[in-house]
């Protein structure tokens, strides 16, 4: 299958497959006015398969967001149709508003006007803990996070 | 330096801080009326969001001991949260009239919250199943006056431990010291939260036992610290029923206890354990009311900057 090289843009690549589609709606490529292409599947000889969003447009993007869905993305920066930058991720030691607090005795569950804030404490198990009532979560596929509070 | 300072968990105060706090009590422990003037002038608010008799009064009566004053509620539906106000708002009101806050609300990290918008110094005095630093203040004052220091102790947690935030304020003071073992004995349902084992006793490198029956680990104490199954931690009153009668400390269980041993309790208790246990030597809960009441005295004259 081929899709055509970009020309300036931007190449995300080695997503964990099958987590592609939900980067690709939370960079809002799914309604964006130029080309975007999602590649599901393709073989990968480190994972055995993966998936590439190819962008054909410099787009701002957090990359400690995206580090946190999935740290083993390396994003290439094309500009007239070379790489001109890699850039890796890894993840964030701070994330924010990503996703909500599970607990609901937490202090964010009802004060919705703050920014529910984790903080990486275990780079290993990829490990945050919110700021605020210490609730841990692991940053899961696809950088769904699973509560691992008991 | 104290002065003008937050307290939202125990870490937030060093160990010298905390010998430091420990040993004002006990001057004021010694001689209490050597001390009845030195926070005059100065207001205390106790915005108590959730009920408390005990810790509120214990501030309370803390300042007026100081010859300070206080004011606030002891109840949220009297206050302009009840009508949708945001925490950061009540803060803010109420810190710009009062010179320090003692906070209790069923929120986890709301008194962290509280600091972030707060004019003046907020004391933690609860918050949900998380941290209560004055009850760990009191819990050490208390150690500290019955076994004569923090180290080298093995402590039994008996209870409700994974809604006890008073056990898990004094787990994580008693880490900072050496040579400190922990045995948490628990249903399965109340094991310690993952969070303390992982953020708290790993770094630390203590090591620790679990039990499920209080009889098979008693002779090993040096500190029994029991506690409460709250019933208002439970979504399910079906759960809290099965759970609230699972440790009863009473005559026989002691009998096997050393005779060294402190028994220590956050109060109120319900029937963890049995009035038959009042009067034997090693039950310090009364005892430990009373230094909580000095404890929050010597913090409250440092956090002001009185002392």
């Amino acid at each position: 299958m081929n899709v055509d090289t970009i020309k300036n843009g931007l190449v995300i690549d080695h997503i964990r497959a099958g987590c592609g589609w939900r980067i690709f709606k939370w960079l809002g490529l799914d309604g964006a006015p130029f080309t975007a292409a999602l590649i599901m599947n393709v073989p990968s000889r480190k994972t055995g398969k993966k998936d590439i969003i190819k962008v054909d447009n410099i787009i701002d993007i957090d990359f400690s967001v995206l580090g946190f869905i999935d740290p083993n993305i390396c994003v290439n920066i094309i500009k007239d149709e070379t790489i001109v930058r890699k850039i890796n991720m890894e993840l964030p030691t701070r994330v924010q508003n990503v996703f909500q607090c599970k607990n609901p005795r937490c202090i964010t569950a009802t004060e919705k006007y703050v920014p529910a804030t984790f903080l990486l404490v275990d780079k290993t198990k990829a490990l945050y803990r919110c700021e605020y009532c210490d609730a841990l979560y692991t940053a899961g596929e696809g950088g769904v996070p699973v509560e691992t509070r008991t | 330096m104290l002065k003008g300072r937050h307290l939202i968990e125990p870490d937030d105060l060093s160990v010298e801080e905390i010998n430091e706090i420990c040993s004002l009590a006990e001057q004021m422990i010694v001689d209490p009326v050597a001390f009845q003037d030195v926070c005059r002038g100065k207001i205390l608010a106790t915005l108590f969001f959730e009920p408390s008799t005990r810790t509120r009064l214990s501030f309370e009566a803390a300042m007026l001991h100081l010859g300070g004053s206080v004011e606030g509620f002891a109840d949220a539906q009297s206050t302009s949260t009840s009508k949708g106000e945001t925490l950061s708002d009540t803060i803010r009101v109420v810190s710009s009239y009062v010179d320090l806050i003692a906070m209790r609300t069923p929120k986890e990290g709301a008194a962290l919250l509280a600091s972030e918008y707060s004019a003046c110094p907020v004391i933690n005095a609860g918050d949900g199943g998380h941290f209560h630093p004055t009850q760990t203040l009191t819990d050490l004052v208390t150690i500290r006056q019955l076994q004569g220091g923090f180290e080298g102790h093995t402590i039994g947690f008996c209870g409700d431990l994974k809604f006890g935030r008073t056990v898990h304020s004094l787990v994580q003071a008693m880490c900072r010291y050496k040579g400190n073992k922990f045995i948490f004995i628990s249903p399965p349902e109340l094991t310690m939260p993952e969070y303390i084992l992982e953020n708290v006793l790993l770094p630390a490198g203590i090591t620790y036992e679990t039990a499920t029956r209080l009889e098979d680990v008693i002779d090993k104490l040096d500190i029994l610290y029991m506690t409460r199954v709250q019933k208002e931690r439970f979504f399910n009153e079906q759960d809290y029923i099965r759970l609230k009668d699972s440790y009863i400390l009473d005559k026989s269980r002691m009998k096997l206890a050393r005779k060294d041993m402190i028994v220590l309790h956050p109060l109120p208790r319900v029937n963890e354990i049995s009035p038959d246990v009042d009067d034997d030597p090693r039950a310090a809960y009364f005892k430990q009311v009373k230094y909580g009441m000095y404890a929050r005295m010597a913090l409250i004259s440092k956090i002001t900057g009185c002392l």
